[in-house]
């Protein structure tokens, strides 16, 4: 069982997100955020369980709904929000937006705007960490979507034949879009999938924060004891439609309520703790309050930031490196 | 100075700069037993290990995520495809994956995909011309060198570097013999060479085309006319300084290549040269490529498609008309 500290940081870290995501979803309506943006909001626990089991030195690299994994692992709310509204001071100087947040001091090698591109280079930061013989794992998440593109499975070879450090996580909300993963998924069981490319993988639920972690740091475990590339299914759900504004016919609102109702990984949280007797009321109203203020204050900043100088729109294309006589 | 092959100049860099740096390494298909399809990386398992010298499967779009997030880390991978036409198996990887990370996050990339590239013979999926289309590409820079000394040099140059690099070694060259440079010199991308003076035209180009122009620039000083031959030895970035002091230099241009004029690189050259010396040329900017077609088995075909040594002596003799 989760020591008290650590079970209320996971809830912190979980109304973080929620809150995170609740507000930038209403900013994005509003037209602050160019190009709109991918709520993680149902799928907190996949992030913050994962994160939780990691270390500094693990290298992570995201897709392109990745506001909850880049909250889990530490990332400054205000430069995220900033990078929302590609502001100056955001994460990716207003270049990256949404879907590339990122953060190199905290080995988060940031969201991919392609499916199956952040699982591939995670492959490639699982064999840098052989190279250089680091002693850490990276970690990949995917969505489901990606279990049917061909990249996946040429890197998860790789990973398997090299025996490379590799965590793939599948951050599965059961939706590539508005397809539904069993009407396009051969075999639709993923963990038999990975399993027939001779890599250990199980599924596990996603709305369980304590199971996320517990899996997560098994994994890392086995990775770093030499055992190869590990895979977790973790199984969650998205609260809102894919891209924000939209409303879909896909799911049933039945469906929707049945796991924003019984499923929702903050309020079951909360309830195995309160039964435990692991928190108490006025400090789930704290932990409520202080989320509010810290996105409170990463909205004033990125208010207050100003947009990128468009003199500086063709600096960091390269470096130079290559005019340079040596 | 030693003389070596294209390709073995290719081994004698990387030699060099994976005896200094052990954050070097190359994968690729083929590489340990037989050196990869060009000899490019012969004998170097042997001296390196397996590690280092790396063989893969034939998972194209894997070995460039593995390039790129290795990169990240802190490594200089060396992606080799054997065939540059294989590159188009990892197009993501290579075009919205390494040309921008640095764009999105600020990071280093200091990874290579070399491979050997241009037209030969075997038929229209083993014979292409790539340097357009990754020149083209914003965050990346293409190396296509013509002698084994500006191989060795710019890849030793690559190799000290942080940025992408697409290294494109023309297959008509691989045996060719040149002179190399030892440890200490360096090539720095975007710095033409002139591979033969001259006085009268000048013709702009690089890789394999270098020599079918040097040929023709022999075969005119029969006719009294002068050629100058300009090696870019990098179509990005292109040399601009140097090709826009020549041209308005000799007054009288030609931009030529082996690709299919439509789209090619000596389009924006010639288009470059025109807008700022519109004024002080003889005459105006001629081009020299290939027929907008994919490149046949049948060897006829194959001369039918791209400019031989006659089309650039027309295209001499038609520019000096002007």
């Amino acid at each position: 069982m989760t020591e008290p500290g650590q079970a209320k940081d996971f809830l912190s870290q979980m109304i973080l997100i929620r809150e995170f995501e609740t507000i930038a979803e209403g900013l994005t309506l509003r037209g602050k955020v160019p190009g709109g943006m991918h709520n993680s909001s149902g799928q907190e626990a996949v992030a913050v369980g994962v994160m939780a089991a990691l270390k500094d030195e693990d290298a992570i690299a995201s897709t392109h709904r990745s506001h909850h994994h880049s909250i889990a692992r530490g990332m400054s709310t205000q430069s995220m929000m900033a990078e929302l509204f590609t502001k100056s001071t955001g994460c990716s100087r207003g270049r990256g937006g949404s879907m590339h947040l990122v953060d190199l001091s905290r080995n988060y090698f940031g969201g991919n705007g392609i499916v199956g591109a952040g699982v591939s280079i995670a492959m490639g930061l699982a064999l840098g960490i052989h190279i250089l013989k680091k002693n850490s794992i990276a970690v990949g998440f995917m969505g489901d979507g990606a279990i049917n593109t061909g990249r996946t499975w040429e890197s998860i070879n790789m990973a398997v034949i090299w025996n490379l450090p590799l965590l793939i996580v599948i951050d599965n909300n059961q939706y590539a879009v508005e397809t539904f993963m069993d009407r396009v998924t051969g075999g639709k069981d993923f963990v038999a999938r990975a399993k027939s490319f001779g890599m250990s993988a199980e599924v596990i639920d996603g709305q369980n924060v304590e199971e996320v972690y517990e899996a997560t740091a098994r994994a890392r475990e086995r990775i770093l004891a030499g055992e190869g590339p590990q895979l977790i299914n973790a199984v969650t759900y998205r609260y809102f439609g894919h891209n924000v504004g939209e409303v879909g016919k896909y799911r049933t609102q039945e469906e929707i309520s049945d796991w924003k109702s019984n499923k929702d990984p903050i309020d079951n949280w909360i309830s195995n703790l309160l039964a435990k007797k692991m928190i108490t009321e006025d400090e789930i109203s704290e932990i409520r309050e202080n989320a509010k203020l810290e996105i409170g204050k990463a909205v004033e900043f990125a208010e207050a930031s100003p947009f990128p100088d468009t003199n500086t729109v063709a600096d960091d294309v390269d470096s130079g490196s290559l005019l340079r006589q040596l | 100075m030693t003389v070596v092959t294209y390709s073995e100049a290719w081994r004698s860099g990387l030699r060099e700069e994976m005896n200094k740096d052990a954050s070097i390494f190359v994968m690729g298909t083929d590489l340990q037993e037989r050196g990869g399809h060009f000899s490019q990386v012969k004998g170097l398992a042997e001296e390196f290990g397996p590690e280092r010298i790396r063989d893969t499967p034939i998972s194209e779009s894997a070995m460039v995520a593995a390039g790129v997030g290795s990169a990240m880390l802190g490594a200089r991978p060396i992606i080799d495809l054997n065939f540059m036409d294989f590159a188009y198996g990892a197009m993501d990887e290579i075009i919205n994956q390494a040309a921008k990370i640095r764009y999105m996050f600020g990071a280093d990339l200091p990874l290579i995909i070399r491979a050997t590239a241009g037209i030969a013979l075997f038929g229209p999926q083993h014979n292409n011309s790539f340097e357009s289309l990754f020149a083209a590409i914003p965050g990346l820079s293409v190396a296509v060198p013509y002698r084994p000394y500006d191989v060795k040099g710019l890849l030793k140059t690559s190799l000290r570097g942080s940025d992408p690099v697409i290294f494109i070694m023309h297959k008509k060259l691989t045996g060719a013999k040149g002179e190399i440079a030892g440890e200490d010199v360096f090539i720095p991308f975007g710095k033409a060479r002139i591979a033969a003076e001259g006085s009268d035209v000048l013709i702009v180009t690089y890789g394999y085309s270098v020599e079918v122009a040097s040929k023709a620039a022999e075969l005119m000083k029969t006719e009294g006319v002068s050629v100058e031959v300009m090696d870019l030895r990098t179509v990005y970035p292109i040399d601009y300084e140097m090709v826009l002091q020549r041209a308005q230099d000799i007054g009288r241009v030609i931009v030529a290549d082996e690709a299919p004029l439509f789209g090619s690189i000596t389009g924006e050259i010639a288009s470059t040269i025109s807008e700022k010396l519109h004024s002080s040329l003889k005459a105006p900017v001629l081009r020299i490529g290939a027929k907008r077609v994919p490149i046949g088995a049948n060897p006829q075909l194959v001369s039918a498609s791209i400019p031989n040594v006659e089309d650039y002596q027309a295209a001499i003799r038609k520019v000096l008309t002007f």
